[in-house]
């Protein structure tokens, strides 16, 4: 037994943590009788990644298995991060379609909580590009699952947070790229409403995103940089990089040497921050060629960037609310937030695309996503976000969560009893759990 | 060096694979021999896709001697860094009171990995260079009542490497001795050790590779085993026969 985590480090659930190398191994663990839920880099924010009775670790199947040039199909082991995919096709041209804030997730993560990018309203999630994946069922047998080949399954598994099955192989077809460089346009947004028309305008870019100052009352609530990015061709960059438009510019990385004593973050510096950083972006406004690294990943250069939060952990607060209803439910957020005096050093903001799934996350609206201390207070508030999210028809991502109230998610989430009886209906109830499915009722 | 090929014996441990990418990754070719080798042939892809080299795979069984001239004839070519990382720990409660399973630890670490290298070390030197890399342990710098039959094969594997070294060390092959300490890998998962003293199998791969650049004779992955080591045999023996190491 040893206490696991997830990336917001709370909360911390004693577990016994299984971790095969071989099939034969994996297999018996699927079958061991008892339920399990397998575990990728532990990316999850909260415990979607955790049965306290077995978690099964699938990092040593970290296997790239096949490629085909023609169509961009990569086939890889569940385990394989998607760092390691961009690093071994990049150079050849491929760039994952979708990808989330981190490099360090694994395949069978981003399928199972069918993440989404910068680029959802316009080319969808991850599970878009997943052409068939291998899931190991609770008999031990390996379904290939696809659009046409277990249909059911293969939509259940995207987006179920790992409840159907083991993922164990995945065809994940990539973007060709020209270059591994964003041309990035950013745009100065006065307040919420201003921030929403940029977004709506814009359509049309590949990727879109905004960062938010949520301390901010009054008509500046919701000022934003609202950041547009497009892949760069080599005829667009500076002379010294076309010759090498794929290589990365040296970028130092950063171990968060200690934990900080959680008393440093608070209302005053949060606010300084954000204010900084909303000056320095407003004067920067305009174009600037980004790398991919720091455009998609900035986080990453700071290794175990998670422990800024103190020993207690951290909770991600993500909802998405439908597009009717965006202006007032971001508007109800943030004065909450605000009023609470409990922002947080990254809110961000995106527009989503429409999607139909059993239950991933995505919808066509407005996500935002900020990162609280866990105290009481901060508790208190996100039930605050849940229930103003809730009565704005909006939904909860699960791959944040580690603290919804089961009624709560019940209330937000339609779909999660049909998702329950299919698990029951196929057997997967009785084999596959986590401490979320079991906290939500899923 | 690039584009030459390197031999993994023992290629399905998590210490191999690593070595398999690190060399890979700077352009060598790979032979992986196992037994069962069939079993990686998901690594086979891995490492070729990953790397943009060519990967082969190789059945052999280190226990089976009169099968190793069959096997080195059967390689694609020669290769030209050979890395023996077989190694079998078993459990000591074991090694002592069941002969049978002391010998086979025995054979597995010393007698079949020395027969093999010496095998290789003769053709590279017919051929006119070559490196080989023995990857023993710590655990065969001094024997110790909770490991001592694994220790003391690897300590027979140490020994033969040196003398392989000095008999080869005016001519153009190279011989290198590796000692790592803890390594995480499944022949330490369940272990408590202290985490300071643990290497991951990336970190020895590192060192290896640096090390058969420089020519180096013998390396510790972490250099603090170096001065525990020089504690631990120094300790005088009626002194060291007391302790609980």
């Amino acid at each position: 037994m040893s206490a696991l985590s997830g990336w917001g480090q709370y909360p911390r659930v004693q577990a016994h943590l299984a971790q095969p190398r071989s099939p034969e191994a994996l297999r018996a663990l699927a079958q061991s009788g008892g339920t399990a839920i397998a575990r990728g880099n532990g990316r999850a924010y909260g415990d979607s990644a955790i049965n306290s009775a077995c978690t099964i670790d699938l990092r040593a199947f970290n296997r790239m298995l096949q490629f085909c040039p023609d169509t961009g199909q990569l086939v890889a082991e569940a385990g394989v991060v998607l760092g390691d995919v961009i690093a071994t096709f990049l150079p050849r041209g491929w760039f994952p379609y979708v990808t989330p804030g981190t490099k360090f997730v694994t395949l069978g993560g981003a399928v199972a909580a069918d993440v989404h990018g910068k680029n959802h309203h316009k080319e969808g999630g991850f599970g878009t590009y997943v052409d068939w994946l291998d899931l190991l069922d609770h008999n031990g047998q390996v379904l290939r699952c696809s659009r046409s080949e277990n249909p059911q399954l293969f939509q259940h598994t995207l987006g179920g947070m790992g409840l159907t099955g083991i993922i164990w192989r995945v065809a994940l077809r990539l973007r060709p790229v020209s270059s591994g460089w964003i041309k990035q346009t950013r745009h100065v947004a006065r307040d919420i409403s201003h921030a929403m028309a940029l977004f709506e305008q814009a359509q049309d870019a590949t990727y879109s995103v905004a960062w938010i100052d949520c301390l901010q009352r009054g008509p500046a609530m919701g000022r934003a940089l609202v950041m547009l990015g497009e892949h760069a061709a080599p005829a667009e960059l500076p002379a010294h990089l076309r010759a090498t438009p794929f290589a990365l510019p040296k970028r130092r990385q950063f171990h968060m040497p200690i934990t900080p004593p959680s008393w440093l973050l608070n209302t005053a510096t949060v606010r300084a921050f954000n204010a900084l950083y909303y000056w320095q972006g407003a004067r920067g406004a305009g174009r600037a060629l980004v790398d991919w690294d720091s455009y998609f990943y900035p986080l990453d250069a700071i290794l175990g960037w998670n422990k800024i939060y103190g020993r207690r952990g951290f909770a991600q607060f993500q909802c998405v609310i439908p597009l009717a209803q965006a202006e007032a439910g971001l508007r109800a957020l943030l004065a909450a937030i605000a009023a609470a005096g409990a922002g947080s050093f990254l809110a961000v903001l995106k527009r989503l695309g429409a999607q139909d799934s059993p239950l991933s996350f995505p919808m066509a609206g407005y996500t935002l996503a900020l990162d609280f201390p866990v105290t009481a207070k901060t508790l208190a508030l996100m039930q605050q976000l849940d229930a103003i999210t809730c009565h704005h028809g909006g939904r909860i991502y699960l791959a944040k969560d580690s603290r919804m109230a089961r009624d709560m998610f019940h209330q937000t989430e339609p779909r999660a009893a049909p998702f329950a009886q299919y698990r029951q209906a196929t057997g997967a109830a009785g084999a596959w759990a986590s401490a979320q499915s079991e906290r939500l009722g899923l | 060096m690039s584009g030459s090929a390197v031999l993994i014996l023992g290629a399905g441990s998590d210490m191999a694979r690593a070595l398999a990418h690190k060399y890979a990754s700077a352009g060598h070719d790979i032979q992986l021999a196992a037994r069962q080798v069939q079993r990686l042939a998901p690594d086979q892809a891995d490492i070729a896709l990953r790397h943009g080299v060519t990967v082969s795979l190789h059945e052999f069984d280190v226990l089976d001697l009169g099968a190793h001239p069959g096997f080195v004839q059967g390689l694609p070519s020669l290769p030209d860094i050979a890395i023996c990382a077989v190694g079998l720990m078993g459990q000591q409660s074991e090694s002592q009171t069941d002969m049978q399973k002391a010998a086979l630890v025995m054979r597995s670490n010393f007698e079949g990995p020395a027969c093999i290298l010496g095998l290789l070390a003769n053709a590279f030197e017919q051929r006119g260079h070559g490196v080989l890399v023995g990857i023993a342990s710590v655990a065969g710098l001094r024997g110790r009542g909770s490991n001592y039959v694994y220790g003391a094969s690897k300590a027979g594997f140490v020994a033969f490497l040196s003398g392989l070294r000095n008999r080869l060390a005016r001519g153009p092959v190279h011989v290198l001795t590796v000692l790592p300490g803890f390594v995480n890998t499944k022949m330490t998962e369940g272990m408590a050790l202290p985490q300071r003293l643990v290497a991951q199998p990336s970190d020895v791969a590192k060192a290896v590779f640096a090390a058969t650049q420089k020519r180096r004779d013998v390396i510790y992955v972490k250099p603090v085993w170096r001065l525990i080591m020089a504690i631990i045999c120094a300790l005088p023996e009626r002194v060291f026969k007391k302790t609980n190491l």
